[in-house]
């Protein structure tokens, strides 16, 4: 131990906001490591990446897009748990958009043909896209003015969509499950371009909204904010403005998750679509290490927390836990996560390493 | 008249606490603090922000623990561990803050957690009740207490609060920490039987307060506390009104020391235009309307008790509430959004008084700190580069002396004088013509105080104009060209800045004729 000699950079490494989500993550690796051969195999086909570690990245791409936009709500100081339902709205306006026909009393004679043509739309693409994100921009609204100028609570502001969301979805489709047929949507969430085409939506919504909060003064006066309300206002901060900000670009996260998770199963699924996926978001955002309290927030490390989220059921799934105690054994492992973020551990760890410092 | 060195027998006392240190980092919140309390008396215990007050009483209820000295009560040497613990000593406290359940019954508030019980657990609802009321009959308070305690006002309320501590604790020492602070005359009145009642019944009461006038309507003793220390212990009886506002504001004369001298040279500098006119601007419960006149080059000093308004007038001056009456011009300009950012953009800076809450972003660094209310009145995209935020950061923790580490540190590590240069640096960086300071010298030592006081007089030699706020006279009268007095929510006299103490104490006070 004692030969330690980079104790200094350790301690650095220890005190960053990105040591615990990676250390969390590299916990789960080293157990796939252990208890699934050829776990990080990764194979190609038709010049594509597939495996393991490729399928975790992929399927957290939903909760990662909703991670970002929820980073930034809760480094407010705030909570979205209506990001879910937003995703269902999004999926449905953009079903709707491709194939009004489910809701039509008379279908056009051709119909038959239209529904076996895998290039069929009756909107454009960027069309369907652009509508849907503009509905989710508008749920970002509505939840950024019932906090920020309502000054209702957010867990309660954002309840209310929650809950209204789904219906809202369903009735834009009617009650109706609108199969998609469209290939280009569906190459949205099942496309490769060598990686799964949703990673590289990621990572396009990771760089605007970093380049957002981190390259303008955004970043900081949310942190800001979240940190210390009364003293930001006192400072000149508009911590309206900023909440408003933040519960719209959340919004807008939302929407693009949902059309992410529809193109996925092909379907705008108004009750399923995004179910419980707000609680995986701020779990992700958690485990990334910013406080629910809000102030300082990583963007990257929240993207970290979703992929240990997804870590998690994969792995379980390899070492062939069942899909019924899946939900079970994930909460243990959550538990031991969190348990790796409480101060007294956090102390622990930053005490060994600043002994090896003096070593 | 000074109580320190009085030798009586052990007995008499319920709480002795002797030589009690205690220290916050950055802050010596006590130091040899002595203070006794008699059985079944009135002990005021007064003194400014941050003189110690509270502190006491979080050592005597063992909220805090002292770094060094002794408590003992009933003569036997005790250690408080917890508040739990003092309860069960007997010590009881009543907050300013009511926390009560306004949506349960007055008899639940009061008898919660120790509800008499039927056999198998269920509440006798009708015994704690019964209960309830005779409790509160022994205060003389008779009501329907099966009421919500929303129902009732703020007095009954606070009467609950005390029939609780008594309840729970068959009290010896009842501490009330700012009871009257949100009661009328008629309740203050009501509580005051109340206290005398208790008093009868051989309760001693601890009575923590700013109003002075009650202190002398209803205490036995009083007890000033300033800056951490004890000035003195004194029989009500026997100390003047105007001399224990001396005490409790510190009239150490000193000979003319240099700053006199600074003041006298930049007065010179004082130009003739007003740069800020408020005329009969006033606020509904907050302050009276008042005019105030401001030139640049000049300091104006507000001098007042705490709840004077001395704060209500920095709010309104900076826009932190919209004034309901008269008018505000910055620059001979007609001020019409009341707003902190508004005000930054006309050149007007508040360092306020509540650092920790109103002031620092202690998450944030120091040059983040330093930066935001330049970065706020930029706007969110013409956002400083990092190279621009470190020079100015480095500058003014050059400047101003600033002790840390580097500019990354996390401002809440530093300490609360560097916190206040941090917050003063904040100000300067948006280079304010007008710079308002509300308390910018508390709970800092004296070395930082000076060099803060020296900062406001260079400011205005600058050309700055400030308003400098202190419940330190000294201070005030030493940084000051003219002196502004506030007294119950409004502006009773304005004194060019060689006034004597004396006079500006007496207007304080009320007590001139």
């Amino acid at each position: 131990m004692s030969t330690f000699k980079s104790g200094f950079s350790l301690r650095k490494v220890t005190e960053s906001r990105l040591f615990f989500p990676f250390v969390a993550l590299a916990l789960i690796l080293l157990f796939d490591l252990i208890a699934v051969p050829g776990f990080f195999r990764i194979s190609t086909r038709d010049g594509n990446l597939y495996g393991n570690l490729i399928d975790i990245v992929r399927n957290a791409s939903t909760v990662s897009l909703l991670a970002i936009g929820m980073t930034l709500v809760i480094a407010t100081g705030g909570v979205d748990l209506s990001v879910g339902a937003v995703m269902a709205i999004a999926a449905s306006v953009a079903a709707l958009l491709m194939n009004p026909y489910v809701l039509a009393t008379e279908l056009p004679p051709n119909i038959q043909e239209m529904m076996n043509d895998p290039y069929f739309t009756y909107q454009p693409l960027w069309v369907v896209i652009l509508a849907a994100l503009a509905v989710s921009i508008i749920c970002g609204l509505w939840n950024g003015i019932l906090v920020a100028y309502g000054r209702i609570q957010p867990m309660v502001a954002t309840l209310i969509l929650m809950t209204a969301g789904r219906g809202i979805a369903q009735l834009i489709t009617n009650g109706v499950r609108i199969q998609i047929f469209y290939e280009p949507y569906a190459f949205i969430g099942q496309g490769w371009i060598i990686l799964p085409f949703s990673l590289y939506l990621v990572a396009i919504v990771f760089a605007v909204a970093w380049l957002l909060t981190r390259k303008t003064a955004i970043g900081m006066f949310i942190e800001s904010v979240g940190t210390n309300a009364r003293s930001s206002f006192f400072s000149g901060i508009g911590e309206k403005k900023i909440k408003l900000l933040a519960y719209t670009f959340c919004g807008l996260t939302a929407g693009i998750a949902g059309l992410v998770a529809s193109s996925n199963i092909k379907t705008s699924d108004a009750f399923n679509l995004g179910q419980t996926k707000e609680l995986d978001a701020i779990l992700a955002v958690v485990i990334g290490g910013t406080l629910m309290s809000g102030g300082r927030f990583s963007l990257l490390a929240s993207i970290v927390g979703a992929w240990v989220i997804q870590a998690i059921t994969t792995s379980m799934y390899a070492v062939g836990v069942p899909a019924f105690a899946l939900q079970a054994i994930k909460a243990v492992v959550v538990i031991f996560v969190i348990l790796l973020y409480s101060e007294q551990v956090k102390n622990f760890v930053q005490k060994v390493t600043a002994q090896k410092k003096e070593a | 008249m000074d109580a320190r060195g009085n030798v009586m027998s052990k007995n008499e006392y319920v709480v002795t606490m002797k030589g009690i240190d205690k220290a916050f980092p950055g802050v010596q919140a006590l130091s040899d603090v002595d203070f006794f309390l008699k059985r079944g008396e009135i002990h005021a215990l007064v003194g400014e922000n941050g003189a110690g007050k509270s502190t006491l009483i979080k050592v005597l209820t063992g909220v805090e623990k002292q770094d060094a000295g002794e408590v003992k009560l009933n003569g036997k040497t005790t250690n408080v561990r917890s508040p739990l613990h003092a309860q069960e000593l007997g010590i009881s406290t009543v907050y300013q803050e009511i926390n009560l359940c306004p949506n349960l019954t007055v008899a639940e508030n009061i008898l919660i957690g120790r509800e008499p019980k039927r056999l198998g657990g269920a509440i006798n609802w009708k015994a704690m009740n019964a209960q309830a009321e005779e409790i509160l009959q022994r205060l003389d308070v008779d009501i329907d207490v099966t009421k919500t305690l929303g129902t009732y006002p703020v007095a009954i309320q606070q009467m609950a609060a005390i029939a609780r501590a008594l309840e729970i604790s068959s009290a010896k020492v009842l501490i009330l920490d700012e009871p009257t602070s949100s009661l009328d005359a008629h309740e203050t009145a009501q509580l005051f039987q109340v206290m005398r009642k208790l008093k009868s019944d051989g309760v001693a009461i601890i009575f923590i307060t700013h109003f002075i006038d009650q202190v002398y309507e209803i205490s036995d003793r009083i007890t000033v506390l300033r800056n951490g220390n004890l000035v003195g212990t004194f029989e009500t009886a026997s100390i003047a009104h105007l001399e224990l506002i001396a005490k409790m504001i510190g009239r150490s004369l000193t000979e003319l020391d240099e700053m006199s001298q600074i003041k006298l040279e930049s007065r010179r500098h004082i130009k003739g235009e007003a740069v800020l006119q408020a005329d009969d601007l006033g606020l509904t419960d907050a302050i009276a309307p008042f005019d105030l006149e401001l030139h640049s080059g000049e300091v104006v000093g507000i001098a007042g008790l705490l709840g004077s308004g001395r704060t209500d007038v920095a709010h309104l001056l900076f826009g932190v509430q919209k004034p309901d009456s008269g008018s505000l011009k910055v620059d001979g300009k007609k001020v019409q959004d009341f707003s902190p950012l508004a005000s930054i953009a006309r050149g007007v800076g508040l360092c306020p008084e509540d650092r920790k809450e109103a002031g620092i972003i202690d998450d944030l660094t120091v040059r983040e700190n330093i930066i935001l209310a330049l970065q706020a009145n930029r706007g969110w995209f013409k956002f400083l580069s990092k190279q621009k935020q470190y020079d100015i950061a480095d500058r003014y923790i050059e400047l101003l002396n600033i002790a840390t580490p580097s500019a990354d540190q996390p401002v809440g590590n530093l300490s609360g004088g560097n916190q206040q240069k941090v917050i003063l640096a904040r100000w300067l960086a948006t280079d304010p013509q007008i710079l308002i300071l509300d308390e910018p010298t508390r709970g800092i030592d004296v070395g930082a105080k000076a060099e803060i006081q020296k900062l406001v007089l260079s400011l205005a030699e600058d050309g700055k104009a400030c308003v400098f706020i202190s419940s330190e006279l000294e201070e005030v009268l030493r940084t000051s060209h003219r002196i502004t007095v506030l007294r119950e929510r409004e502006k009773v006299a304005e004194f060019s800045g060689e006034v004597d103490e004396q006079r500006i104490m007496e207007t304080m006070a009320g007590s001139e004729s």
